[in-house]
């Protein structure tokens, strides 16, 4: 016996493929055709399939547990995820929109702050953030731009639109197993690939290649690119090593590099040869001992003199973080507006700020119904749900915020979207999602079609980071 | 190319050479047993001394019989001899060389990981021994396959074939050392020279070496004859002069080579002068100890020309 479509429902939540039982959405009907003429035993032979797929392909992910660090397995659903291309175009049209705007809010930030001197953002909201660099201050980046590689974390509401829930401008993950998913599923449900006109995404690695050429400080026809990993335990590691060899360039520990004469080295068997570019997938404060954390040993000793010097790029650029806080996530409608003269194409999600008084006064009255994040965290930690939260959750989380106000902002429990998921033995049920697609910038700007969809995997449950359990589908951008 | 990368593709290739060879190790004695006369004493412990890891052992085993050594030299992953930990540097060193090495090498290094790890148990017991050290030896050769027909002969390649054909030399002194050990328990009586000739037969047979050995020299299967070839022939992929060869030819290639290049050289004109083809006993067993330490010393240039300094 098949799965059974007809009994599936997603209740009061928007679902991606199924519009009411039985009936498919339009760019998903190829898809659940061919689905449904699958036996069990076809099915359950494609789950197996994608498993050892996934094995073969050393496709895993860090965790960190107490016994130690554990490589796991990608957690994977073979279901896709379609979207409608018409749809498509919009969010990517709004994407380009929202970091072209952060790109040129972060260089304000490091120049003349013209948006806090016209009021529109309050000055001590930047005094206090943990992203801000004074290090940075004054320097000019090509372009112009500090965040090159970004990803942001749409949602799809009940109301079947896209909404923006965070940007990550720091040292953003996952676009390695958005290519590592569509090729698992490729080899898994070939046949839709005959039938159903999805957008290519494997052209990624060439365009990150040239955005970091282009930030080349020396006009080379090769510049020296690298990607510099904070090694083996880190949790992304696995995308570090996957991006170097896709574009073909050295993959490089801290303790590969050297600044002499303020130009970066890396140590090869032919002796020093001088970086040009770095891509970093380390975070600020683990950069240069000499500036930020002295008891690093993961960066390189000297790194910022050489970028300040404009000897070497790094990407992102130190100091791009600042746009990443929460607190000035809310404001994003507002910059887009100052910086555009353009309303936003993407709405951000409702956000309540804890350091004005009227909206604390009414986070603290419903921390139940709302979802606490603290401004600066990453990987959904330090988070309150407030549905699923306990009595004594919340009143430690009333205390966090009353002690540090400018720390917290809060939002309705989101009612995320749902698509249909392989759970237990073959049975078929809705579970949550999200959709990171990655943006990159310099000269130009490129978005990639689609983005890695996570899924929450445990019934009900929000939380789709990979660190706390989440999985992950194919995303498809579909011609319908 | 970086000095750190480079180390970890030297260690790769010596660590998959490492498993052929201790499949092919096992697989010779495994042989034996089927060949040799039940009157021959013989001794799978020798595997464990040619291995220079009579302490691990004794560390983890009382009994030095057959079951124990075989399970030391698959299984045992708490050591760095066995074909279990061996793989798993393997495929911690190919995760960090991912972008010098052809795409697939990953890929097919997880496959012969799970291969192994599924199917340890088949290599223990003598039953599925056969099969199982076949799928090894087809699979390492599987992962060679893939780098001589795909990767660019750029510098990865050069410390490829430095760690590929040192640790073919070194382990091709253990298989020898391990004919010679089987040879001196073989008693003075009427079987003796048959056992001799069997014991030469499957060193030969280990190393895939049999068909060159007759084209080669057109003669019976002898010890001085063995010795003599696998020792100094350069035409066959796994002789001592054939690995210097290659060795010497790989360094001449890497940047900064020169000073290297002269010790090889120099090391290479006079490497066999203290062979006594006469006396395969004892003293056989002393030159190929020697000539250990001499390949080691091999290792110790090439880590201080090309490898990061030790922090």
């Amino acid at each position: 016996m098949a799965i059974n479509w007809k009994d599936y429902s997603s209740g009061e939540f928007y679902d991606e493929v199924m519009s009411s039982a039985g009936n498919a959405r339009r760019p998903a009907q190829k898809l659940v055709t061919q689905l449904k003429s699958f036996s069990e035993e076809d099915i359950a032979d494609r789950k197996q399939a994608a498993d050892s797929t996934i094995k073969e392909m050393g496709v895993s992910f860090t965790v960190y547990t107490e016994e130690g660090n554990i490589d796991r397995a990608w957690p994977f659903d073979i279901i896709p995820r379609p979207i409608a291309a018409k749809q498509w175009d919009i969010a990517e049209a709004g994407l380009k929109q929202r970091l072209t705007a952060l790109n040129l809010f972060i260089n304000d930030l490091y120049h003349e702050q013209k948006i806090i001197k016209d009021g529109i953002i309050p000055e001590f909201v930047l005094k206090q953030s943990k992203n801000y660099r004074k290090e940075c201050e004054g320097f000019k980046p090509a372009f112009g731009v500090w965040a090159h590689i970004c990803g942001t974390d749409l949602v799809r509401a009940d109301d079947g639109e896209f909404y923006v829930l965070e940007d990550n401008l720091r040292v953003p993950s996952g676009v390695s197993y958005m290519l590592e998913n569509r090729a698992i599923t490729k080899r898994v449900l070939p046949e839709l690939f005959e039938k159903v006109d999805i957008a290519r995404v494997d052209e990624y690695p060439a365009r990150l290649f040239d955005t970091l050429a282009s930030l080349s400080p020396r006009r080379l026809k090769k510049p020296v690119i690298v990607v510099l990993t904070p090694g083996i335990f880190n949790s992304a590691y696995f995308e570090h090593a996957f991006l170097a060899q896709q574009m073909g360039v050295e993959l490089v520990e801290g303790s590969d590099l050297v600044v002499q004469d303020d130009s970066v080295f890396m140590k090869t068997i032919s002796g020093l040869e001088q970086v040009d570019v770095i891509y970093r997938r380390i975070d600020d404060l683990f950069l240069d001992p000499e500036v930020f954390n002295k008891e690093s040993v993961l960066g390189v000793p000297g790194l910022m003199r050489a970028w300040r010097k404009g000897n070497v790029a790094l990407a992102n650029a130190p100091g791009a973080g600042v746009a990443d806080d929460k607190v000035i996530y809310a404001f994003v409608p507002q910059v887009i507006k100052y910086y555009l003269d353009e309303d936003p194409l993407i709405p951000n999600v409702e956000t309540f700020l804890c350091y004005e008084d009227k909206q604390r006064e009414y986070v603290l009255a419903n921390l139940d119904k709302l979802v606490v994040k603290p401004a600066n965290e990453s990987g959904g930690y330090g988070m309150l749900v407030g549905p699923h939260s306990t009595k004594k959750d919340r009143e430690t989380f009333a205390e966090l915020i009353k002690a540090n106000p400018r720390n917290y902002i809060a939002q309705p429990t989101l009612k995320l979207s749902t698509a249909p998921t392989i759970v237990g033995k073959n049975e078929l049920e809705p579970r949550h999602l999200d959709l990171r697609p990655f943006i990159l910038q310099a000269k130009d700007t490129y978005v990639t079609k689609g983005g890695l969809t996570r899924v929450a995997m445990k019934k009900g449950s929000l939380v789709v980071n990979s660190s706390q359990g989440g999985g992950s589908k194919d995303t498809w951008i579909v011609e319908s | 190319m970086l000095s750190k990368v480079a180390e970890r593709v030297y260690w790769t290739a010596r660590y998959l050479e490492r498993v052929e060879n201790t499949a092919r190790l096992i697989r010779v004695y495994d042989n034996l047993m089927f060949d040799l006369p039940r009157s021959v004493n013989f001794g799978w412990y020798n595997l464990i001394t040619i291995n220079s890891a009579q302490k691990e052992f004794a560390d983890r085993f009382k009994v030095q019989d057959e079951r124990n050594v075989v399970k030391f030299l698959l299984a045992d992953d708490t050591t760095s001899s066995s074909i279990l930990s061996s793989l798993s540097a393997i495929r911690e060193n190919v995760r960090t060389t991912r972008d010098v090495v052809p795409e697939d090498t990953w890929e097919l290094t997880n496959e012969l990981n799970l291969y192994v790890t599924e199917n340890i148990q088949l290599g223990v017991n003598r039953k599925g021994r056969h099969e199982f050290l076949d799928g090894v030896i087809k699979g390492c050769q599987q992962i060679l396959g893939l780098l001589y027909g795909t990767m660019p002969h750029d510098p990865a390649w050069d410390f490829l074939r430095l760690g590929r054909n040192l640790e073919r030399a070194d382990m091709t002194t253990r298989i020898l050392d391990a004919g010679v050990a089987a040879v001196l328990q073989v008693v003075e009586e009427d079987a003796a020279v048959n056992s001799r000739q069997i014991i030469w037969g499957a060193v030969l047979r280990s190393l895939g070496a049999t068909q060159s050995y007759r084209q080669t020299t057109r003669s019976a299967v002898t010890g001085d004859g063995v010795v003599y070839y696998l020792l100094e022939d350069l035409s066959f992929p796994r002789t001592i002069a054939h690995c210097l060869d290659a060795i010497i030819d790989s360094a001449e290639r890497l940047p900064r080579s020169k000073e290297i290049v002269a010790i090889l050289k120099e090391n290479q004109s006079t490497i066999f002068d203290d062979v006594d083809y006469e006396e395969l006993g004892e003293p056989l067993r002393d030159y190929l100890n020697d000539l250990q330490t001499e390949l080691a010393s091999i290792h110790t240039h090439i880590a201080a020309t090309w490898f990061p300094e030790l922090h």
